[in-house]
């Protein structure tokens, strides 16, 4: 018999449904568990930091690691699996482009705080307080970790092998990856492991031309169900948006959220769709731009759900941790 | 990573850049950069020696992409990418930094600028490596033209063409050719009578035989790209074989109508039947029934009196409207102006005071064969004994159009000059600025100043109806003085204003509009005549108000420029265009209704947008839209600009 896969979940800055997803796939979690042993999974079981630090480079065969990067602990614990592990895979959404969490980016640490320990109704903070790296306890002094200015995506942080997307991964797709490491029937490096095409070229919804005369949310009307929901003026991130997660969204007449990531020949999910939803407005003037502009709520956090990590514009920002 | 050997050439343009960026210090920096094996500044890289130093560079160095940083390549790309070809390169293995625009010219901070500068050509440097040879395309001609419009301009334009021995198809909105000039009196500065120049040249149209022309028609629909356009036109119903009428009018004297309808062309002076010849010289010399008017056409009671009366039984209420579809090389937009509406600037009492009219309005009156025989008179009748010309009514104005009409204040001089021939009345002309540019205009305007016309020099401020008499108010601005004038007449000389119907029009033929709302031309002053689509042309007041010289001028441009493409028998392509990626398009068609030119089309069989690549203009705008990123401009793809970024910021 062949030696078993030696397999690490980890998670960084997280929801913990990347975990969940992994439960999610049913009894095929007995042949998961058939097939490798599990070496470190802090949501399900008990590990210390000196039970992966006393790990061999390359006693990992592959690491799961989902969630961004957002502390200076979870840089160090990225860095210190990667040099573990044979497959470094990005899993899930935030680990993949920064996620949900990378929308912190659109402020930065002083910003979060502010709003955490200061600002919101319900903060009583006379002395503002803010979280601190050092505290000198009574048994020594205490360390936390520090949490960084911006929120980066794994691959920012070190190299990666392999990308699952998902928000979170469906138990379909992590078993294609599954299957795909225990036979070795191995991608290229860098694959992301869904469709090849844009979640909207596979939508079976009927499609017209393109106009948008008024933003709506999802609550606000019941969507016709054959129709390009675009074009009822709910924004969906399916032109922009790998498939590969079963239609899951639209098929329950929800946009797609944009949680497989940017399709194959998008470079910058959120800025590709930005400039598409732009491009689809029925405006004639500036005027109306901006009327029909006010009427979609959140743009940014709509078009980078998921990615804001991996924004050009934050590429090119780097300086600062 | 393949290893390039690119070549980095830093002009200096005079002093014009190197003025302000330094060269040397560019050079040397950019020649520290690995695949840089050449860096050179000089005085002048357009100059034969600079294009010689890089083609002699390409031979003995073997270099396989070049950077230029100087002019914008707007100026200069044409030149260098020919020096490339001549040393066996291909041409779009070039790429330019533009240190002369954008950083010699905007700053005098040497330091800033130098570093700009070379910001801009680490950028070219990064870029240049990505570049792809392309091969510019050629696509065989059909050799007619189609004109729109039938003014001065398009029948000049089209009589040329025609006149060169090829078919045009002339397409008139209204039932006659001739446009506005048909109905003026005189033309300044030389006082011509405007139907004895333009008549003839009206008559050569619906006589030449290489002119096909469709009045009452109007242009629905373009598809097609230079050399190979097909025109979809509709012609109107006029209710009349035109193979029998003799234009004789018998049916305008019997028609019921008859003295009910205001007369267009007579600009509401006149009255006119259902059933009409437009005015004595028309071309065609044809009735028409105007079927908003005809009894029998909107409420099918009448006694049918045309009918009775036409000895050519010439009328036939079963027309229908026809579509007609042209194979055409390139088209030449003439479609005029509209005159400014005065009732929008209530201030001048314009349709609220009877004897306030606008500038067409007195060219008809005045027109001997008008609706007053040429006789100057007031809504009673009688002569005026005083008359007030008002200049930039709804020109020069920030509430309405802030350009000036250019032909206005000449013929606001002219208009001066006929009330005094025809009946020696006082005429009052209110002007801000009087601009008689041109050949022979400033001695017409001594001339008219000599006549005893008076020039108050401010604008026209209101014109009131105080006990009974007009009065115009101004600021004269030369004797600082507030002055009520009283006057019998006022004549507004109105702006010339874009069609209403010219955004119709330019979506129709995917041509763009500047800022005023007239047709935009490739450049403002060394293009005035093409459109930034190739095989389109623009002449007369479409582009911009103009008078009859500058109109016939730029018509026979039109023609030259259309001739050019018939004789070479081919057109040239750029070969920077979109092209899809059929795996990624999505079919979602964001891009189609993005594309200016008409390029893109859903093939309803695949689901997925195809460019014809012969109608792209590569401006990329599908490619930034296309969500899938499916859509890739050659010469300007992502990569490409993401490299270019990546050196700028390096």
């Amino acid at each position: 018999m062949a030696p078993k896969l030696q397999l690490a979940i980890y998670w960084a800055a997280a929801c913990g449904g990347c975990d969940v997803a992994i439960l999610d796939t049913d009894e095929k979690i007995l042949n998961i568990a058939e097939a490798a042993d599990i070496v470190l999974w802090p949501i399900a079981m008990d590990f210390k930091y000196e039970d992966i630090y006393k790990m061999e480079p390359g006693s990992i065969d592959v690491c799961l690691f989902n969630g961004a990067i957002r502390t200076s602990e979870q840089e160090e614990l990225a860095k210190a699996l990667r040099a573990r592990s044979k497959f470094m895979i990005a899993f899930g959404a935030c680990a993949a482009w920064g996620g949900i969490p990378s929308l912190a980016n659109l402020t930065n640490r002083e910003g979060i705080f502010n709003t955490v320990y200061k600002e919101t109704a319900t903060t009583i903070n006379e002395e503002d307080i803010r979280p601190d790296t050092n505290y000198p306890g009574p048994e020594g002094e205490l360390h936390l970790p520090r949490i960084y200015d911006r929120v980066w995506s794994l691959d920012q942080v070190v190299d990666v092998d392999y990308y699952v997307p998902g928000c979170p991964p469906t138990p379909e797709t992590i078993w294609t990856a599954i299957l795909a490491i225990v036979t070795g029937n191995l991608p290229p490096k860098g694959t992301v492991i869904g469709g090849t095409k844009s979640l909207c070229d596979t939508c079976e919804r009927e499609k017209t031309e393109k106009k948008i005369t008024q933003f709506k949310r999802p609550f606000e009307i019941i969507a016709d169900p054959k129709k390009c929901l675009l074009e009822q003026g709910l924004v969906c991130c399916g032109p922009v948006t790998r498939d590969g997660c079963g239609h899951r969204c639209t098929n329950n007449n929800m946009p797609c959220r944009g949680c497989y990531g940017p399709s194959e020949k998008v470079s910058d999910q959120g800025a590709k769709l930005l400039n598409a939803i732009a491009s689809i407005m029925d405006v004639k003037d500036e005027k109306s731009a901006q009327e029909l502009a006010a009427t979609w709520e959140d743009p940014a956090g709509t078009v980078y759900r998921f990615s804001l990590a991996k924004s050009l514009i934050y590429d090119y920002k780097k300086g600062g941790e | 990573m393949s290893d390039h050997k690119i070549g980095v050439y830093v002009c200096h343009c005079g002093s014009n850049i190197n003025g302000v960026v330094n060269c040397a210090k560019v050079t040397e920096e950019i020649g520290k950069i690995g695949e840089v094996v050449v860096a050179k500044d000089y005085k002048y890289m357009c100059s034969d020696p600079g294009q010689e130093m890089i083609k002699n560079d390409i031979k003995e160095k073997g270099l396989d992409r070049v950077v230029i940083a100087a002019c914008s390549p707007r100026m200069h790309e044409p030149t260098f990418r020919r020096a490339l070809e001549g040393a066996g390169l291909n041409g779009y293995l070039l790429e330019m930094a533009n240190i002369r625009e954008h950083v010699s010219w905007v700053t005098k901070d040497k330091e800033e600028a130098t570093k700009k500068a070379l910001s801009l050509v680490k950028g070219a440097v990064k870029r240049v490596k990505l570049h792809e040879p392309i091969e510019e395309r050629e696509v065989p001609v059909t050799n007619t033209t189609l004109v729109l419009g039938g003014g001065i301009s398009g029948i000049q334009a089209a009589l040329q063409v025609a006149e060169a021995g090829h078919k045009v198809y002339l397409i008139e909105q209204k039932q006659y050719i001739g446009g506005n000039m048909a109905k003026f009196d005189k033309t300044f500065p030389t006082l011509d009578c405007a139907a004895c120049i333009l008549t003839p040249k009206m008559v050569d149209v619906g006589q030449s035989p290489n002119i096909e022309l469709y009045t009452s028609s109007e242009v629905i629909k373009v598809d097609g790209y230079v050399g190979n356009f097909t025109v979809t036109v509709r012609e109107k119903p006029r209710y009349i074989n035109h193979d029998k009428c003799t234009g004789c009018g018998d049916c305008a004297s019997a028609c019921i109508m008859k003295n009910r309808i205001p007369h267009e062309f007579d600009e509401g002076l006149s009255k006119r039947s259902a059933a009409y010849i437009p005015f004595p010289q028309a071309v065609p010399l044809k009735a028409v029934i105007d079927d908003g008017n005809c009894l029998f056409l909107t409420r099918k009671k009448c006694t049918l009196a045309c009918v009775k009366a036409c000895g050519a039984k010439a009328i036939n209420f079963n027309q229908h409207e026809t579509i007609h579809e042209f194979k055409v090389g390139s088209i030449i937009l003439a479609t005029g102006f509209d005159l400014f509406d005065a009732k929008r600037a209530p201030q001048y009492g314009y349709g609220r005071y009877a004897n306030v009219i606008n500038g067409l309005q007195f060219e008809r009156m005045t027109n001997a064969s008008g609706p007053t025989s040429g006789h100057i008179t007031l809504a009673d009748g009688t002569e005026p004994k005083s008359v007030a010309v008002i200049h930039c009514v709804g020109s020069r104005d920030e509430n309405y159009n802030k350009y000036c009409s250019r032909v206005c204040c000449m013929s606001s001089v002219k208009f001066a000059h006929l009330v005094k021939d025809h009946c020696d009345a006082e005429v009052y002309e209110f002007y801000i600025d009087m601009r008689t540019f041109g050949k022979g205009y400033e001695e017409f305007y001594n001339r008219v100043q000599e006549e005893g016309v008076h020039f108050v020099r401010g604008k026209g401020a209101e014109v009131a109806q105080i006990d009974g008499r007009l009065v115009v108010i101004a600021e004269d601005t030369l004797l600082g003085q507030y002055r009520e004038i009283p006057v019998d007449m006022v004549i507004l000389n109105t702006a010339l204003e874009p069609r209403v119907d010219a955004e119709k029009v330019a979506q129709t033929l995917g041509i763009s509009r500047s800022g005023d709302g007239f047709f935009m031309e490739s450049h403002i002053k060394l293009d005035p005549v093409t459109t930034t689509t190739d095989g389109i042309y623009l002449a007369g007041c479409c582009q911009s108000p103009k008078d009859i010289p500058d109109s016939v001028a730029q018509g026979s441009a039109a023609a030259a420029q259309s001739l050019a493409i018939i004789a070479t028998g081919k057109v040239k392509i750029s070969p920077i265009s979109a092209s899809i990626d059929s795996e990624q398009c999505a079919g979602c068609r964001i891009c189609i209704g993005l594309c200016t030119y008409r390029a893109i089309k859903l093939n309803e069989e695949t689901l997925r947008a195809e460019i014809n690549e012969a109608v792209c203009k590569g401006c990329g705008t599908c490619a930034a839209g296309c969500p899938s990123g499916a859509i890739r401009v050659s010469h300007f793809n992502d990569d490409q600009l993401l490299a270019q970024i990546e050196g700028v910021l390096a």
